[in-house]
């Protein structure tokens, strides 16, 4: 059921494996990701997802197969070029230590030489748009924020210099679900307006169900499935896939009842 | 304030200043070095061995040695560019120091930055590498400033180090807070000694807390400890050198070996020349043959050396021709061979003299060398370090075919006292130390001339060879200091009691030989 995006694919993966020493962190990848699309990567822990986002902007190499990146073989790019063009979400969110608030945000604009002035704008902007007020936290040292202000100021680093491309690995996971619910409407509102293509990497089906255009399913290194959330719910390709399903089917079906019996009385 | 502490205190500005300049360009140097070598070596594991193995194998090298190391190394260098570039350059005093501790800061500076650029979290450099930036970017704006406490800590130990170890400077002719120690140590001014090790120690000390002061400012990213950190050192350093501004120019350096002799005759040349006008520093407590090279490379420009010294070591000399013929041959050698001018003798002998307790040699009947060579199989013999390494021990040993039971080396001032205890029988000791009358030691005759003699003579280096001025202003020097005056100068800076600096007994010596 999974067809081809009908927009020009912005990232292609061809036949890519990764592997260490003599074993492979993923293998056979074939993944076409259109431009403004919203991609989830979904599956067990060590099953390659980190891998394979680490691979679009360089931050690893493929031991085979290509990379494509507008349709140009991202192993003929200038990785540091094309690292300033995608933003990148850590899992271990990654602040400079060193760096306030301001300076983490600013890092990749500074970078790029644009002018100071500019700067301080765009990072009152962004720091605005994840919901961390800049007369509060612009000068805040990172030890100094919760894990989910950290992760926020990480979202905010990646966004700072407009990229195209926004690659997040696990980026609402230390949050608590009210406020990973909010971060990640907000997010979606963000790629929407900004017109990103995203990449997100989660282990959690209801996360994935609410934000993705299309989700791929991977084990073991490989794909089990790629398809909208329709499909997927639709039409399982097999128990694993079924199994990842069934959590936030139950969950809905459960909350479902609960307020059909309230309406009741 | 006891006039001995005032004396110390009225050279601390000159050797604070040499010592603080010495230790300052060290540190900075060994870091200028060791930063760049540590950064290339904590990204590359091939590297990384050989450059701690090798700053570890420097710093198992003893100060002394590394220091002593160095300016033969420099003289050869110094004589090769001569030669081949037309060029050369001081191979004695603040180089090879300055040389000598930049290698021994250089250990714990690279150490600690590659273990402060391999402790980087990984995720980290990863967020480094993932925002854009290029390797070198990653190294300057998130590497070091996150190594930074660790490196600061490694710059804190080499500081304290090369403070330490610059005191040990002064054999290789470099003033420092050293010359207080060693100098102290000759002449057994304690008050010296004692000055010396807490000024050095202070100093090390206020340094480091400085140090410290910056590097809790980088760990904990406060800009006004920072700030107050370098101010201070600012201040301190800035203070200490005060006394090498604006200072004019000085053009002759005044040599001197490790003795109270050669101490108050330097002092009193340096006296005679500030007097007419020509500017001079010391260069005190060189080794015997330093010295020698040193005026030959024009690294010292005068100094008073011993004419049997020159015939026996230098010139290589076996034969005896008696006194007037050694001086004269001599000082044909030093032209012709060095370009060394000999102004003159001083006046006065400071030979190897062999001496007893008068009493045992009377109850032995001893009065010449061939009486103690009679003796000798049942005997102990002291010298100083330098003494039975020298040709004239085995020159006299050849002249009356003596063995001893023992040879005991000492230092001059516990030699003295070897033999007036009985500790050792005989003492190879020198013609002009005040200490032979003082404790009336008895003279055994060298009959068969077999020590050469031993005239205090002046020498100025080659590059001064023809300068008038300096040479008048120590012409009348020559012949005026006699064996008895130069006897108690030494005793003064010798005795226990109403102990002299060696200033003082310059002093006193310049008031007794002048017209
Ligand atoms: N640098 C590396 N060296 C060796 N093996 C690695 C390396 N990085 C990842 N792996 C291995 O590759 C496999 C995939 O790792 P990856 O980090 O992509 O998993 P993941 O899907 O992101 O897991 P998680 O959900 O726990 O983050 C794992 O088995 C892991 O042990
Ligand atoms: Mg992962």
């Amino acid at each position: 059921m999974a067809h081809a995006p009908a927009a020009a694919p912005i990232i292609a993966f061809q036949e890519v494996a990764k592997v260490y020493g003599d074993t492979a962190a993923v293998r056979g990848l074939n993944l076409t990701i259109a431009t403004g699309e919203f991609y989830v990567l979904i599956g067990p822990s060590g099953c390659g997802k980190s891998t394979t986002l680490h691979m679009v902007n360089r931050l690893s190499e493929p031991s085979s197969g290509r990379i494509l990146i507008d349709g140009a073989d991202a192993s003929t790019l200038n990785p540091v070029g094309l690292r300033r063009e995608i933003g990148f979400v850590f899992q271990a969110v990654g602040l400079f230590p060193h760096l306030t608030v301001g300076e983490n945000v600013a890092i990749a604009p500074r970078l790029l030489g644009w002018p100071p002035a500019d700067i301080v704008t765009r990072v009152a902007e962004l720091l605005e748009i994840v919901r961390l007020p800049p007369q509060a936290y612009l000068h805040r040292m990172p030890a100094e924020l919760s894990g989910g202000q950290q992760q926020r100021v990480g979202l905010a680093r990646a966004l700072a210099a407009r990229p195209r491309i926004m690659l997040m690995d696990e980026p609402f996971a230390a949050l608590d679900p009210l406020t990973r619910d909010d971060l990640a409407a907000d997010y979606r509102a963000i790629h929407d307006r900004l017109g990103l293509t995203t990449v997100l990497v989660t282990h959690d089906m209801t996360e994935a169900f609410l934000l993705a255009d299309r989700i791929t399913v991977m084990h073991s290194g490989e794909v089990v499935q790629t398809g909208s959330p329709q499909e997927l719910l639709n039409a399982p390709a097999d128990d694993f896939v079924r199994s990842l399903i069934d959590t936030p089917r139950r969950r809905a079906k459960r909350l479902a009842e609960l307020m059909h019996v309230g309406a009741g009385t | 304030m006891s006039p001995a502490i005032a004396g110390a205190l009225a050279r601390l500005p000159e050797y604070l200043s040499q010592h603080v300049l010495l230790s300052v360009s060290a540190i900075v140097l060994g870091c200028l070095i060791s930063l760049p070598l540590a950064v290339v070596a904590a990204r590359s594991a091939m590297l990384r061995g050989p450059a701690l193995g090798i700053a570890s194998v420097i710093q198992t090298i003893p100060g002394l040695a590394l220091l002593a190391l160095f300016y033969p190394l420099l003289l050869v260098l110094s004589i090769f560019t001569q030669d081949t570039f037309g060029f050369t350059f001081r191979a004695l005093g603040f180089l090879p120091a300055l040389l000598a501790l930049m290698l021994y800061s250089m250990l714990p500076v690279l150490r600690n930055t590659i273990t402060g650029l391999t402790g980087v979290d990984p995720a980290i450099k990863t967020a480094a590498r993932a925002v854009g930036m290029t390797s070198w970017q990653s190294l300057l704006l998130v590497e070091l400033p996150l190594a930074a406490p660790v490196i600061m800590a490694g710059v804190r130990t080499a500081s304290v180090w090369v403070i330490g170890t610059a005191t040990l400077s002064t054999p290789v002719g470099q003033t420092s807070l050293g010359n207080y120690i060693f100098t102290g140590l000759q002449t057994e001014n304690w008050v010296d000694v004692l000055f010396g090790c807490v000024a050095a120690a202070g100093l090390a000390l206020v340094i480091d807390r400085l140090l410290a002061l910056a590097e809790t400012g980088m760990a904990q990213r406060s800009r006004v400890r920072l700030i107050a950190a370098g101010v201070g050192l600012a201040v301190v350093i800035g203070a200490s050198l005060l006394p090498l501004v604006g200072r004019t120019e000085t053009h002759v350096v005044v040599g001197t070996k490790s003795f109270e002799e050669q101490y108050i005759l330097g002092a009193l040349i340096q006296g005679r020349l500030m007097k007419d006008g020509i500017g001079a520093t010391r260069r005190d407590g060189l080794g015997s043959t330093v010295v020698f090279n040193a005026l030959a490379a024009n690294d010292v420009d005068v100094y008073v050396d011993y004419s049997g010294t020159i015939w026996a070591n230098h010139m290589k000399r076996k034969d005896m021709p008696g006194r007037a013929a050694v001086l004269k041959n001599m000082a044909a050698w030093l032209k012709d061979k060095r370009g060394i001018a000999y102004v003159g003798p001083l006046g006065f002998e400071n030979a190897y003299a062999f001496v007893m307790r008068r009493d045992r040699a009377e109850a032995l009947g001893i009065k010449t060398l061939s009486d103690l060579a009679l003796h000798a199989r049942g005997m102990k013999i002291g010298g100083d370090y330098e003494f039975f390494g020298r040709p004239e021990w085995k020159s006299v040993v050849k002249a009356y075919g003596m063995k001893f039971a023992e040879q005991r080396q000492f230092q001059a001032n516990f030699m003295y006292r070897a033999v007036v205890d009985g500790d050792v029988d005989v003492i190879a000791a020198f013609s002009s130390d005040g200490r032979i009358a003082q404790y009336d030691l008895q003279l055994v005759t060298d009959t068969k001339s077999a020590l050469p003699p031993y005239d205090a003579v002046l020498l100025v280096s080659p590059r001064h060879a023809n300068d008038g001025k300096l040479l008048s202003a120590l012409e009348p020097l020559v012949g005026a200091i006699d064996l008895s005056s130069m006897q108690r100068a030494n005793l003064m800076v010798d005795r226990e009691k109403d102990k002299k600096t060696p200033e003082q007994a310059a002093d006193w010596l310049e008031s007794v030989i002048k017209p």
